[in-house]
């Protein structure tokens, strides 16, 4: 601990020490909510049931199905059998465990199902100065409200079941200093790539990233939301951004948010979450958001980025390199404007969120998906999937030509099978341009929600400024 | 667990960087609901062609790589997603070491507690594994030291209790149970 104060982190994991790390043993920290999925917690319940042991605290842990599950309405629910077989097995699988160890479950055609790090937001369960794992990467999306949340494997979502606490070695602070105004058809996903592609996809590793300064007090909470989300694509295990009004006001009223004198008091706590004057960190990044052009990835990882109307940088004597562009079908120079799209994906807990959805709409209202395209629409939970369908939206996509589908990450990694074809162009608004990541041979184009519209309605890769 | 003190083999090198989770096993393979045999699907779409033969310019393919139980790769292995079937399946395929100049934190982490050493090491050593492929390397767990076959010693940094529970075959949930109590004071005195 400074003297000359704390940071937001410092005072988040201090208040969750059970026992402190010494240079022998790491710290036993206190997890406060364990959010599970089907895919990464059968084999956490196997080592449960084979030591003969119980969920210990069922109360700070809540399960969704999101990973492998289908998006087609009739295969949700209707009589169609879910696609993929194994994925069938993982749902069953789910079901069967929360039942036996009293965890609750949003199951397949529960209102409040949707993507983890989508539904804990919106429900009110995601809460400033928590401590929130999930055995997924993306848990940094948590971040945003002041919370301390990372992904974790699935040894240690046995260790949560177990103990309700983790072994963990203190990560290093990095501050992620952002000043300036975005411009009008510059985003947060804009802004996540940009800082990505300046700390580099390995940036973070060894350290919290905090987001701070005037154009991050000025997002609303689903844009802080999509810049914490991507925390972990620049190496970090989590990323935070300290409570304010913005915080308190998304979460007043929320189902599973404190109540009445409840509220008072936490909100009376929750203020103290920031980083004190004089704290130091361990590394920093200043950014000027004021001239911040889109953003489009344009290889195989989320640092390989560039602003949306300029050319892929040419670099010599990297095979690394080469690899990726010869993969994507790309060259040194090309200008990515004007690039051919066949399919676009809006959607994942990157940019699945109602804010994300009307962006979209903005540039699709009125227009038409291009022909030869693809639009695939995703919404991030049952709950946007129906403010989306009240507030018009759904019937905007519809008329454009989209497909819009029941909640889930479908197509931001294809285990669902909504998959890229080989070799096509996806333009998407999720976090991984991993080869392979949206279907063998598939090649990604990581961008806004803005920009993934514009794309869609001209067939090729688009400025949205231009349609706004 | 079993005790794991000392891994003597030869390398194998992949020295692309940033080799994400996605490339050690592709995430159409994580509907399994058990830890076993994954060692099929490890680097699946750089393993095998279309059509599901073997791809003859994968150096997993090719003879030389046959019984190597470490690998040498680019730096920043194993970034991308949390999933644990990545350490599982390059541990039922064989891999016992990984080592780059830099291994992501989850990924580190997951193979820590299933036996799989992840060891970061210096520019200099790395550039004479990936130019000494198949070199035979000796791994001293209790040392925290890789020994190179031309002499040439390294210790790497290892997280002092990790190390502790590999070498003595301790499970750390284990360790965590034994400080219930400790959790149930914590639970009791915390006010909100």
């Amino acid at each position: 601990m400074s003297a000359r104060g704390r940071t937001l982190f410092d005072k988040v994991w201090t208040a969750h020490e059970v026992v402190p790390e010494t240079a022998d043993t790491p710290a036993v920290l206190y997890i406060d909510l364990h959010l599970i999925h089907e895919v990464t917690s059968p084999q956490a319940f196997s080592v449960l049931k084979s030591l003969d042991l119980r969920v210990r605290r069922p109360d700070r842990t809540l399960a969704t199905m999101d990973h492998s599950t289908p998006t087609l309405t009739e295969q949700v629910f209707g009589k169609i059998p879910i696609k993929v077989d194994a994925a069938a097995k993982q749902v069953r699988q789910l079901e069967s465990n929360a039942a036996e160890f009293g965890v609750e479950l949003f199951d397949m055609r529960d209102a409040r199902r949707g993507i983890v790090h989508v539904i804990s937001p919106e429900l009110g369960c995601t809460q400033p100065g928590m401590t929130i794992v999930c055995g997924d990467s993306h848990t940094s999306t948590h971040g945003a409200f002041g919370a301390l949340a990372f992904g974790i494997g699935t040894t240690e979502v046995g260790h949560v079941f177990a103990t309700q606490c983790l072994l963990q070695r203190k990560p290093k602070t990095f501050a992620v200093n952002v000043e300036g105004r975005l411009r009008p058809g510059v985003t947060a996903k804009d802004l996540i790539l940009h800082i990505i592609g300046r700390i580099g996809v390995s940036g973070g590793t060894g350290y919290v990233l905090e987001y701070r300064g005037s154009t991050i007090r000025a997002t609303s909470m689903d844009e802080r939301m999509t810049i914490c989300n991507m925390s972990i694509e620049a190496g970090a295990r989590a990323g935070m951004i300290a409570p304010d009004e913005t915080t308190f006001q998304y979460l007043s009223g929320k189902p599973r948010a404190p109540q009445g004198a409840e509220w008072d008091a936490a909100v009376a706590r929750w203020r103290a979450l920031t980083t004190d004057p004089g704290a130091s960190f361990d590394a920093s990044v200043d950014i000027d958001a004021s001239t911040l052009e889109p953003m489009i990835t344009y290889g195989t990882n989320p640092g390989m980025v560039m602003p949306l109307g300029g050319a892929i940088p040419q670099v010599s004597g990297d095979a690394v390199y080469d690899k990726a562009l010869g993969y994507m079908g790309f060259h040194g120079g090309d200008v990515m404007l004007g690039k051919p799209v066949d399919v676009v994906f809006i959607g994942s807990c990157t940019n699945g969120r109602l804010e994300d959805l009307q962006a979209a709409a903005s540039i699709l209202k009125g227009r038409k998906v291009a022909a030869g395209v693809k639009l695939l629409i995703v919404p991030g939970s049952q709950q946007v999937k129906r403010e989306a369908e009240s507030l018009g939206l759904a019937q905007i996509f519809k008329d454009a030509g989209a497909d819009w589908r029941e909640s889930g990450c479908s197509m931001c990694l294809g285990m669902n099978g909504d998959t890229v074809g080989a070799g096509q162009y996806s333009v998407s608004t999720s976090n991984r341009n991993f080869e392979g990541r949206q279907g063998v041979g598939a090649r990604t184009l990581l961008v806004s929600p803005l920009t993934a519209a514009a794309s869609a309605v001209q067939g090729r890769i688009a400025d949205p400024r231009e349609l706004l | 667990m079993e005790p794991l003190r000392r891994v003597r083999s030869r390398t194998v090198v992949i020295a692309s960087t940033n080799i994400d989770t996605d490339q050690i096993i592709p995430a159409r393979f994580l509907t399994t609901t058990t830890k076993d045999g994954l060692g099929k699907q490890l680097f699946a779409d750089w393993r095998y062609l279309a059509g599901g033969a073997p791809n003859p310019a994968f150096i997993l393919n090719r003879p030389e790589a046959a019984g190597c139980r470490v690998l040498v790769a680019g730096r920043n292995f194993g970034c991308g997603s949390s999933r644990e079937h990545a350490p599982w399946a390059l541990l039922d395929y064989g891999i016992r070491a990984v080592i780059s100049t830099e291994i992501a934190d989850i990924f580190k982490s997951n193979a820590l507690k299933n036996g799989l050493l992840p060891i970061t090491v210096g520019d200099a050593t790395a550039r004479w594994l990936f130019e000494n492929p198949g070199a035979e390397v000796d791994i001293d767990l209790a040392a925290a030291r890789l020994t190179l076959p031309n002499g040439a010693a390294t210790t790497f940094p290892i997280e002092a209790f990790a190390r502790h529970c590999l070498l003595h075959g301790i499970d750390e949930l284990g360790y965590l149970r034994s400080k219930l109590d400790l959790i149930e004071g914590y639970e009791a005195a915390r006010r909100w």
